[in-house]
């Protein structure tokens, strides 16, 4: 491939001035070139803005509305029917997107704000430091994650900070945030302690660079793209605990959520009611999938190793 | 290699420690009265105060300090905190604040049904994804592949009660190949596990054939399996003898990694095919607040966990020579 950047050969005196391509530059390129993995990005751009639209009022702010009778097969007036309460299920589908992607979003924030920090700190400081880290998501990977996110959300649910109780959303977030960030940790860890002996960090320690700033303006922006790719699949696993979250009753208190309609239907389907059902799976199923092909397509696009 | 083993079973006690740790702080600080649980509604304070007498709530949390003024020394650990790492590691997990049973006779009674879903269930998950694995690395390249690849990432994509409420409204329900739900002992119940694992290992084939295709494609671009070809040893004897030989390496990490989780048996499969067995009462525990038998849950799980890790590693280094002090 000739996407590898041209250096001006030096021997045959002043080349001309090549313009340089940084590896995001040169990662949207090897991007966009895969069909599969534009369609997905459009399908992720689809859910945010309907996420967005939600969360500003405009669309499917009357969810709670009773439209009809209830459980009404789908028709042209009500594309997906009606649930128990004569609500309508494309209403109740879109309005949850925004209730998944937020879980999703913030879980996956607390978690990296957790686990970068953490990794880059252990593989660059070592000792002391490395061996608590090491210890402490040690313990962590040995309790089973689903034991202890169930914990956490049992816990948070009843918790107030500043007279702001946590019940809800945030429990959920933070119940999933804060235990879900041993992975990446472990993965940060690995990669900066491989970047600490290298040579642009031993030169930037020789120019009196403070040690925070060697993290922070050094390495950390080389072990981004590793973040980026773990973001965009931690953000299914996400959505994909919600549901389990919602099952076991301590999913989203007020608000609609896939996972909570997924609950709802589960004993409707005997009766025939198919239809919350499957919006719910298959409002879930498009965005996993366009989040995988575009996890996979991103790991192409910006692994260096992969570039020949 | 000394150095290293006997530095990895020295550090074992202080994960199982910070286990214990956790455990405590989630499942017996936070959770709130057990005793109030116990009494029932309605019961009166001095029933209550009884009751947490009964089972230790009267001390202080972490340390006894009083008690230790008055009583020497040795009082200044009569707290809730030193009782359960005292209790915890000998297996002592009091008694189920819901079902009013000893939590060990429990476990011990739903770690049989669990087993029965999740060893039938890991077994044939494994066996399938291997031989999916194995057949991808000769058609690397090739539509198959591809369609493969597709296929994984859409079973990925279903959510896992989707797949539950799907599968046993239609496999069960509509066409009657198998019973609902039900639970049997001895040959009789075989036929209540069937439908559950079809689906177990149907949820589960997306990733594991994922991971096992990326392990086995990295294989085949090794040198040895080259040269393999090159001196004119047959496919199937180059799978099963020299690429299967070394993708054993990753695959037998993640079998060993798996196996204590398959005692937690199957939170969502026990939950909708009645299977009395672990996963089942946690989901009872959960919504009765029955913590003792969470935190035992728990605790052995995570006994297991660091169990295997222990064997896995001491195993590499009788291996591998190129393991030693770090």
């Amino acid at each position: 491939m000739t996407t590898v950047p041209t250096q001006p050969d030096l021997a045959d005196g002043p080349a001309e001035v090549v313009k340089g391509r940084s590896l995001w530059h040169d990662a949207w390129r090897r991007f966009r070139r895969k069909k599969m993995a534009m369609i997905s990005l459009a399908v992720i751009v689809v859910y945010v803005i309907v996420a967005l639209l939600v969360a500003t009022g405009l669309l499917a702010g009357d969810w709670n509305e009773e439209v009809g009778p209830r459980y009404q097969a789908p028709s042209a007036d009500h594309w997906f029917g009606t649930d128990i309460f004569g609500r309508s299920t494309l209403r109740m589908t879109l309005y949850s997107a925004k209730t998944s992607l937020t879980v999703a979003l913030f879980a996956s924030v607390i978690s990296i704000c957790i686990g970068v920090p953490m990794g880059a700190m252990a593989g660059y400081f070592g000792g002391k430091v490395d061996e608590f880290i090491v210890w402490l998501y040690s313990v962590l990977a040995s309790i089973p994650g689903l034991l202890l996110i169930l914990a956490f959300a049992f816990v948070l649910r009843d918790v107030t900070v500043f007279g702001y109780s946590l019940q809800g959303m945030p429990a959920i977030y933070l119940a999933l945030g804060l235990t879900g960030w041993v992975y990446l940790c472990r993965l940060i860890r690995g990669e900066v302690m491989k970047h600490r002996s290298r040579d642009y960090v031993t030169a930037a320690r020789s120019y009196g660079c403070s040690q925070k700033r060697i993290i922070l303006k050094h390495i950390v922006p080389n072990v981004t793209h590793l973040i980026l790719i773990d973001f965009s699949l931690r953000f299914v696993g996400y959505i994909h605990a919600e549901v389990i979250l919602s099952y076991l009753g301590l999913g989203p208190v007020k608000d609609p959520s896939w996972g909570k309609m997924i609950d709802a239907a589960k004993l409707e389907l005997q009766r025939g009611h198919w239809w919350e059902l499957t919006a719910a799976t298959l409002a879930i199923f498009f965005i996993s999938v366009a989040l995988n092909i575009a996890s996979d397509a991103l790991r192409d696009a910006l692994d260096p190793k992969l570039k020949t | 290699m000394w150095a290293y083993i006997l530095r990895r079973l020295l550090y074992t006690p202080l994960i199982v420690f910070g286990v214990l740790l956790v455990t405590f702080v989630l499942f017996k600080l936070v959770p709130g009265n057990p005793a109030r649980i116990i009494a029932g509604p309605g019961a009166s304070e001095s029933t209550i105060k009884e009751i947490e007498a009964q089972i230790g709530l009267d001390k202080p949390r972490w340390i006894n300090v009083d008690g230790a003024r008055e009583q020497g020394f040795g009082a200044l650990f009569d707290s809730q905190f030193f009782r359960h790492m005292w209790d915890t590691p000998r297996f002592e997990f009091g008694d189920s604040v819901y079902k009013k049973k000893a939590v060990s006779e429990i476990l011990y009674k739903g770690a049989g049904p669990s087993l029965k879903l999740t060893v039938p269930m890991f077994i044939a998950l494994l066996a399938t994804s291997i031989s999916i694995s194995l057949g991808i690395t000769m058609l690397r390249g090739t539509v198959w592949d591809l369609l493969i690849v597709i296929a994984c990432v859409i079973g990925m994509s279903i959510p896992f009660l989707a797949v539950i409420l799907f599968g046993q409204d239609w496999f069960a329900g509509k066409l009657d190949w198998f019973p609902i739900r039900g639970y049997d002992t001895g040959f009789a119940g075989v036929r209540y596990y069937v439908l559950p694992v079809i689906l177990g290992v149907f949820a589960g084939l997306g990733s594991d054939v994922r991971f096992y295709r990326t392990v086995m494609l990295d294989e085949a671009k090794a040198d040895y399996i080259r040269t393999a070809y090159a001196k004119g040893v047959g496919t199937g004897r180059v799978l099963f003898r020299h690429l299967l030989k070394n993708a054993m390496i990753a695959v037998i990490t993640r079998v060993v990694l798996a196996i204590p989780f398959l005692f937690l048996g199957s939170l969502l499969l026990e939950r909708f095919f009645s299977i009395p067995g672990l996963g089942f009462l946690m989901v009872e525990s959960i919504s009765s607040r029955d913590y003792n038998v969470i935190a035992a849950l728990t605790y052995i799980v995570a006994l297991l966990f660091i169990f295997g890790q222990l064997m896995t590693d001491i195993c590499y280094a009788l291996v591998d020579p190129r393991i030693s002090l770090k």
